[in-house]
């Protein structure tokens, strides 16, 4: 029990938090040095296969999820609950502070950092009464009387620098359970549409589906609404090729409770305005460009088709990818394609066809003609490249728009025509708008932890002596700073002079030296 | 809209200008050092020792130290007499140094208007405008800090060095041509999200020059009291400020900055909330801003514990300092993440 409540208290401590807030900086830095599964899994196996064992130990410590590991999740827990021990206490004394009054004047205003005293004509009732007028409603005061006729007035003010760091830290530890809490209950997905589809907001419905805890465990269910087109994706580009816009335009429906379909409404989503409809948000995440061909099959039939292809290239968009048409089953006559399409082409100095801009002029569709097996052993295909084990090469060619190449076996292809792709994402996170309300208490509860300085005063007003008539009531006032002092000797310097000015002059003659 | 290309090379023009109105400044203030506001043999002059000494801002109450310093503030100034021409010199010189500084911070504030002028947005759209904004920030926090506390005036040039570093790095490393922003980057979060960074990370340029001052004050102090042999920069400390009052105007920026910072960081989170469908997502640039972020409130922290103040919170600030740097430039331009504005291609 002892050595429980000695570990307690020194998970507690200022010393523990620092040291867990370096280890938090410090593990946080392999996950942006390393390659991270949930930002980028291809890197990841990338890295895996160049780095052999090395690669592999770090990933069994969990280095490439790192702000999902355990070790992480442990940090800072052990700090959230140190925070939480050492905030409980804080809180305590805090409140007991806001309903104490403020402290007796201490015998010799003198002896305290700032000091000063001046004689007045008033009477040390009619002075106090004066002094509070200066003082105003910032500081809080108390005044007290002594024996002798003594009148003392204590003060204090920035109370409002341990309530902004106490909110800070509240704030943070609220924050952090909504963080994680929005982690349990979110999902996201994200498909790609080529221009004219559309879909439906469920897990099947996307290429990529992340879901929280709970979206997982199938407690919440995606929200009823669905993406019904894609009518038009625009890019445009400066004279100098730079990207300018990106615009969805698009028609949703909600589903409405009882099954039918709500009206279509049309929205246009763009990079920085996401369609937020139902608790969810579509994002219009990255484009490109779907070519489309028409292939005259090996056995004299015509096949249309348009395929997604992905940008290789982030700056000119030189995109890959591959179009698959089957034939008769079994036939050997399927007909694959591998290619790349470069919407604005140029031929560099090997005679190889690049692109020089995302912007299309006169587009480019490089390809490779393959006859055989698409798919032999009927598994799962990317769509993007061909499994080419059954399958050899007819023909090879680099056509425009509007181009026709001819192939063995009365094989050919014509370039159609392309058209464009958005990739939307649809992200879902009940808790960020309340986490918003907490960052902003956090910097509030900053600003006022920070820029605010507690600040002590204090008065004793002796009165004029009996026996020697006409003797002045002298006034000595002392302040102290606490926590960083700041320039607390200006501001008293100001406040001592004003509390000066609101005396009345001592007769004249009868006033004895000023200073302590 | 396109880009006001005569405007754009105005602010080049300016930005240039700007860099050698600063250098003059620089070297004005370190002559105005050299010729030494107040040497150690006027230090030990004993007659000021007993006062306290009211200044500005950042301005604690100073004895005069025992050991023999150049404590600096406030005390040199009483000591300005006439007929002292080397002082009467030095005093001269610092003045055109303010007013360099003064003029080359209109110059500066000028081409960073005019460039974001000339292409219709705001002017910190990639890293070469962002160090111009930064710079900006470091200057005029200097500039704010010696109206409260003209007696730091003398130590102008430490501040000038990094600035016209940042500057010169810009300029020539960094620069990119003024264009419109990618789309991406069109949003009013780019003006809120990015100025706050700015001008945070501006003001904590200048507490991590008075952290490393302190550092070379205590190290003076820690070998003078010994007899040890000075040597740059530790010899640097004689015409210091008092420990105490660095390491005050260390903290007094870093308690400015860090509000800010943390705005700016949650600035960050609600456009990337808008902008790539989360608020965060531990983009290497979101883990450094973390990180640098962690370690200035480790820096706050530690300056009220026992056994951290002094040299060890000092470490840490530098360490804070050298995080936020890290995620300037090398995640910026090695790491590749999200944060892709830096314009170099």
């Amino acid at each position: 029990m002892r050595y429980l409540r000695r570990g307690w208290r020194r998970l507690i401590s200022m010393r523990t938090a620092l040291l867990l807030l370096f280890l938090l900086a410090l593990a946080a830095v392999p996950g942006s040095l390393l390659p991270q599964r949930p930002l980028n899994p291809a890197k990841v196996d990338d890295y895996l296969r160049t780095h052999g064992a090395w690669g592999r130990f770090l990933d069994r410590i969990g280095m490439y999820d790192v702000f999902g590991s355990a070790w992480f999740a442990a940090i800072y827990l052990l700090l959230f609950v140190s925070l939480a021990g050492c905030l409980v206490p804080r809180i305590r004394q805090h409140a007991r502070a806001l309903a104490r009054k403020p402290l007796p004047a201490p015998k010799n205003l003198g002896r305290l950092p700032e000091s000063g005293s001046f004689e007045s004509g008033d009477t040390p009732a009619a002075y106090a009464t004066a002094a509070r007028t200066v003082l105003g409603r910032r500081w809080r005061v108390v005044q007290r009387d002594e024996p002798g006729g003594v009148v003392t007035l204590s003060a204090e003010k920035g109370y409002s620098r341990e309530t902004g760091n106490v909110l800070f830290h509240v704030a943070m530890l609220i924050a952090l359970v909504l963080i994680a809490v929005g982690r349990l209950f979110s999902y996201q997905g994200s498909v790609i549409i080529q221009q004219g589809q559309g879909f439906c907001n469920s897990p099947t419905a996307y290429d990529a589906w992340r879901p929280g805890r709970m979206a997982a465990d199938g407690h919440i269910g995606p929200a009823p609404f669905c993406i019904d087109s894609l009518n038009s994706f625009t890019a445009s580009y400066t004279s100098t090729g730079e990207a300018a816009s990106f615009a969805a335009d698009v028609t949703y429906s909600k589903v409405n409770p009882d099954g039918t379909d709500g009206p279509p409404t049309k929205h246009t989503i763009t990079v920085n305005h996401p369609l937020r409809l139902e608790g969810d948000r579509v994002y219009l995440i990255n484009h490109g460009f779907a070519p489309k061909v028409t292939v005259r099959m090996p056995d004299g039939s015509v096949q249309q088709d348009q395929a997604t292809f992905l940008p290789t290239d982030v700056n000119t968009y030189y995109s890959e990818g591959a179009f698959q048409e089957q034939g008769k089953p079994d036939a050997g006559q399927d007909i694959g394609i591998e290619g790349f399409f470069a919407p604005t082409p140029i031929t560099n100095a090997n005679g190889v066809i690049t692109s020089a801009s995302p912007n299309v002029a006169n587009p480019v569709l490089g390809m490779f003609v393959y006859q055989g097996t698409l798919n032999p052993n009927g598994l799962p295909q990317s769509v993007y490249s061909l499994n080419k084990t059954k399958l050899h090469q007819i023909g090879q060619a680099n056509l425009h728009i509007g181009q026709t190449a001819r192939m063995p076996n009365g094989v050919t292809v014509t370039f159609d025509g392309w058209v464009p792709w958005a990739s939307l994402q649809v992200s879902h996170d009940p808790t960020q708008g309340y986490l918003l309300f907490a960052a902003v208490a956090m910097v509030v509860g900053l600003i006022g932890s920070l820029g605010v300085r507690r600040r002590r005063l204090w008065l004793r007003i002796t009165p004029a002596v009996a026996e020697k008539k006409g003797s002045p009531t002298v006034v000595s006032v002392g302040g102290l700073a606490r926590s960083d002092s700041g320039n607390f000797t200006t501001e008293f310097a100001g406040i001592l002079s004003r509390l000066r000015d609101a005396s009345t002059v001592a007769e004249p003659g009868l006033v004895g030296a000023g200073k302590e | 809209m396109a880009v006001n290309s005569g405007m754009a090379h105005l602010s080049d023009g300016l930005f240039t200008t700007a860099i050698a109105t600063y250098t003059l400044a620089m070297a004005s203030y370190t002559a105005e050092y050299a010729f030494g506001r107040r040497g150690r043999v006027a230090a030990t002059t004993p007659a000021k020792a007993e006062a306290k000494v009211l200044v500005g801002a950042g301005g604690p109450v100073v004895d005069a130290p025992a050991v023999p310093s150049g404590d600096g503030f406030g005390q040199e100034l009483a000591n300005n007499r006439p007929g002292d021409q080397k002082r009467v010199a030095g005093d001269r010189i610092g003045r055109i140094a303010v007013a360099l500084t003064i003029l080359g911070a209109l110059i500066h504030g000028s081409s960073i208007a005019l460039r974001g002028i000339a292409a219709h947005r705001v002017p910190w759209g990639n890293m070469y405008e962002f160090s111009a904004v930064v710079g900006f920030v470091a200057v005029v926090a200097f500039l704010g800090t010696m109206w409260r506390a003209p007696q730091i005036r003398y130590l102008g040039g430490l501040i000038m060095l990094p600035v016209v570093l940042l500057m010169f790095l810009a300029g020539t490393v960094l620069y990119a041509k003024d264009a419109p922003l990618v789309p991406a980057l069109q949003s009013y979060w780019l003006a809120i999200h990015v100025s706050a960074a700015a001008s945070s990370e501006g003001i904590l340029v200048t507490s991590a020059v008075f952290t490393v001052l302190f550092l070379i004050r205590q190290r003076y102090d820690v070998v003078t009291a010994r007899g040890g042999r000075l040597r740059f920069p530790v010899a640097l400390g004689e015409r210091l400020p008092s420990p105490e009052t660095l390491d005050k105007v260390a903290y007094r920026t870093v308690a400015f900055a860090f509000p800010i910072y943390t705005f700016g960081v949650i600035a960050g989170a609600i456009w990337a909330e808008a902008a790539w469908g989360r608020y965060w997502g531990w983009d290497p640039k979101e883990t450094w801003a973390f990180i640098a972020w962690v370690v200035y409130a480790a820096y706050l922290h530690a300056r009220a514990t026992a056994g951290w103040k002094g040299r060890s919170a000092a470490w840490i600030n530098l360490l804070g300092f050298g995080s936020m740097t890290f995620n300037f430039f090398v995640v910026n331009i090695v790491i590749s993440g999200l944060h892709s504005y830096a314009g170099l291609n």
